[in-house]
């Protein structure tokens, strides 16, 4: 069977070779880069305006930045045709495609990431490192353990009051220098789409733009979520502890420091959040006003076949809803955890309009094409183009924060009570 | 201690040193690449032209360029199809391709997909028409401008071609192409396209689509040959373009295109 | 160690390094900016030759007339003249040696191709004969009554 044809569905005049070849996992794409760049962009915003409300929340991003940085290719690589041979794109990067500074664009952004946590958390790994050397039979686990953190010094182990300031002086640069890079990573990722000329409905060059600002959304949405989880975790570990002898911290502490952060998170969000739909609103009535040669079709596509999936799904439950429950004041935390999963979801719907609605439509302008996800996987094929597969790209992330997360101890508790 | 000037100063400079062996992979010249274009401009510029006064939409020409070009005969897919395009006194343009027109049009009714069809009346039709598709092996093509690793390419003389060992199987080449030409092949799984049956034009033979058409409807030549029987076409008589809005200047030529041809 | 900000930078610039390395290697030599520049010659040169080496399957009436000079004459004495043997015969390739027999499409909808009445005032089509397939003798074979080799010869 031909790449496609199977949840492909042609309706009137299309072209013989089109198909939704674009699926879920070029849904995803964006998707997770968006929430790598948002993420980022977020702890930037304490290390480099020193917003000191955000300063949990500025290491915490950081680090489950990186671990969505890890993440945000695999999509792309599960679509391609040839997995193996993506590493083409940095062997011979023709850099007239979009897709081809990639390579660069996400290579660069990921060693800024990286150099920020490791001034972030070098005195971290010299302690552990030190305190492991010190240590008389070591066990297995504890030498593998030893080796990690004495490679991860790259040699330094100086933590002098001198050093540690230079550190400081070096993570500010770092993260200025990111936001940029940050919107850069994603507004090319926008760039992909909105330079595609044959693309009626991606074809803006408002498209870059907007995705930056959907995607700081949905980076600054999932930062949310993740710090309601795991501080409601840490609520539930300090009340057991009370029980047993006292703890460092009371609950209501807990809370009181939770409800801050959310809330002064929030004010963010709703920010880019509404600057989003400004820029969405605004190309749409564009596309309206200018109405060239596609308009036609798109607009039977806009109003009428994908009208459930934009105005009900993406506009109505994905943004005004989040927007109008951050924007009641006396904000809760379950309230907020309610708008920060619409949000989310706003945003992949968002990703699946542009991308599964710009093939919604055939080239021809007198056809159309309907996009059904695969659902039970039967191989490997409809596993990674399916629902499953793109449930998997999503769970990635909270995996490999777990697992990083141990290197990186995220929250300063935990570092005192180890 | 470091002040931030001198951070900024060896970063700057550390910046020059990863950059300073990438220039030594210098990837292109331009100067070369002019001078080379100066002294030896190509000879040949193959181009395709189409009759569509001629074609009677009997689909032996994607018959034989799927055997040809061996793309499997029952895929989906094709490397050249033709469309029928009929419009009604009411107005009313109705166009179809079933199955890119392999096996012609022996219906008069119009495939409307998904199994539904649209019964037309005789008296009521004003005009139709058959239009082949091909590859337009555009002067810009957007679908070697997207590649991201060059594994897509067009030759001297004008033919987009596609590297089967080097093509990473994206598709951007495939959403990048306004004439919804290019596919992946059902069995290599790389980017497919026609390429003016490279093997046949570069051996002197005509393509195998120009060698099947009974009517003489589509034709192959060289531009650049000012004695070419297609040359003395295209530049005395009245020919069009698709999509010439998109600004790929697409070098396949249509004799009567009519406005409704998408 | 006092310049230990500058450690990261080291690690960026040695992966850097090593990316170039593989593409010493990996790269294959032909691959350069060719004829069309960079934006649309950047590709491997050799395999320009492996789509010229491409098989031709299609070798054209020529190919035909030195053995079977009687079918070639004969037809070119008739309207389907203007039909390559290889259309309704297959793809020649290398006979006789490969494929020593040639399959011959003899369905109706072969003949269907341009003798189903489709007319339109605007196209050749209309100028063709056809005939309404569920009313001339469904179920039989064209070629059992008609010669397609002169077709105006009358019935067989």
């Amino acid at each position: 069977m031909v790449h496609g044809e199977l949840w492909t569905i042609k309706e009137l005049f299309v072209y013989p070779n089109e198909y939704i070849y674009w699926s879920i996992q070029i849904v995803m794409y964006p998707f997770m880069t968006g929430l790598v760049a948002g993420a980022f962009v977020l702890s930037s915003l304490y290390h480099v305006f020193g917003i000191k409300q955000l300063k949990d929340m500025a290491r915490f991003a950081l680090v489950f930045s990186f671990a969505l940085l890890f993440v945000a290719p695999i999509p792309i690589m599960l679509h391609l045709q040839f997995p193996f041979r993506g590493l083409e794109i940095f062997m011979t990067p023709h850099f007239t495609s979009a897709i081809a500074a990639f390579g660069v664009v996400f290579f660069t952004y990921g060693a800024i990431v990286a150099s920020e946590l490791w001034f972030l958390y070098r005195k971290h790994f010299v302690e552990v490192s030190l305190k492991l050397r010190e240590k008389q039979d070591k066990t297995l686990s504890e030498w593998f353990q030893y080796l990690i953190f004495c490679s991860l010094t790259l040699g330094v182990y100086d933590i002098s009051e001198e050093a540690l300031h230079r550190d400081e002086k070096a993570i500010k640069i770092l993260a200025g220098i990111g936001i940029p890079v940050a919107c850069f990573l994603h507004g090319y990722a926008g760039f992909i789409f909105g330079s595609v000329k044959a693309n009626a409905l991606w074809m803006t060059p408002l498209m870059p733009v907007i995705f930056i600002m959907s995607a700081v959304v949905s980076g600054i949405a999932l930062c949310m979520l993740t710090y309601i989880v795991t501080m409601e975790f840490k609520k539930f570990i300090a009340s057991r502890r009370n029980e047993a002898r006292g703890a460092f911290r009371s609950k209501e502490e807990i809370i009181g420091v939770e409800i801050n952060v959310i809330r002064m998170t929030a004010r963010y969000l709703v920010f880019f959040l509404v600057a989003a739909i400004s820029l969405e609103l605004l190309d749409l009535i564009f596309r309206t006003y200018t109405a060239v040669k596609s308009w036609d079709v798109l607009r039977s596509v806009i109003y009428e076949r994908d009208f459930y999936d934009i105005f009900i799904m993406q506009y109505g439950i994905g943004n005004l809803i989040p927007l109008i429950l951050f924007l009641i004041p006396g904000l809760t935390i379950r309230r907020s955890v309610l708008a920060v999963l619409l949000v989310i979801f706003g945003v992949f719907m968002m990703r699946w309009n542009v991308v599964i609605g710009g093939q919604a439509f055939s080239l021809s302008f007198a056809g159309y094409m309907h996009y059904h996800l695969p659902i039970i996987p039967h191989d490997w094929e409809t596993f990674k183009e399916g629902l499953f597969g793109a449930l998997s790209i999503f769970i990635m992330p909270f995996v490999l924060f777990w697992v990083i997360a141990k290197i990186f101890p995220v929250f300063p508790e935990t570092e005192q009570t180890s | 201690m470091i002040s931030r000037r001198n951070f900024l100063k060896t970063t700057a400079a550390g910046i020059a040193g990863i950059t300073l062996p990438l220039a030594a992979f210098e990837i292109v010249d331009p100067r070369k690449l002019m001078a080379q274009e100066a002294k030896n401009p190509a000879k040949v510029r193959w181009v395709f032209l189409v009759d569509t006064y001629k074609c009677v939409g009997c689909g032996l020409c994607v018959k034989a360029c799927k055997q040809e070009n061996e793309i499997p005969y029952d895929a989906n897919v094709t490397r050249t199809w033709v469309e029928r395009y009929v419009l009604t006194k009411d107005g009313e343009i109705s166009a179809d391709t079933p199955k890119g027109a392999r096996d012609g049009f022996t219906n008069s009714k119009i495939d409307l997909g998904q199994g539904k069809f649209k019964d037309i009346k005789k008296e009521d039709i004003d005009k139709a028409y058959f239009v082949p598709k091909l590859c337009n092996q555009c002067d810009n093509p957007p679908c070697v401008q997207v590649c991201p690793v060059g594994a897509t390419y067009q030759t001297e003389d004008g033919v987009v071609l596609v590297d089967r060992k080097w093509c990473i199987g994206c598709g951007y080449c495939i959403m990048g192409c306004p004439y919804g030409v290019r596919f992946f092949h059902p069995v290599h799984h790389t980017a497919e396209k026609c390429n003016f049956c490279y093997h046949r034009i570069s051996k002197g033979m005509k393509t195998a689509c120009v060698d099947a058409c009974p009517f003489g409807a589509r034709l192959i030549g060289n531009i650049k040959d000012h004695n070419d029987p297609v040359t003395k076409i295209i530049m005395n008589e009245r020919v069009g373009v698709l999509k010439e809005e998109y600004g790929t200047k697409p070098q396949v030529f249509y004799v009567g295109l009519s406005r409704e041809v998408k | 160690m006092k310049n230990h900000v500058l450690r990261p930078l080291f690690v960026v610039m040695g992966i850097v390094a090593l990316i170039l390395l593989a593409r010493l290697v990996v790269v294959p030599k032909d691959f350069g900016a060719h004829e069309r520049g960079y934006m649309y010659g950047w590709h491997r040169k050799s395999d320009e030759q492996v789509w010229k080496d491409f098989k031709v399957k299609y070798q054209g009436k020529e190919y035909c007339q030195g053995c079977h000079t009687d079918k070639y004459d004969a037809i070119n004495k008739t309207p389907h003249k203007i039909i390559q043997c290889e259309n309704c015969h297959g793809p020649a390739v290398d006979h006789p040696s490969d494929p020593p027999k040639l399959e011959i499409d003899r369905s109706r909808a072969q003949c269907l191709r341009c003798h189903y009445p489709l007319p339109y005032p605007t196209s050749g089509r209309s100028k063709i004969r056809g005939i309404d397939p569920d009313k001339h003798n469904p179920d039989v074979e064209c070629s059992n009554c008609h010669n397609p080799h002169n077709p105006m010869g009358g019935l067989k």
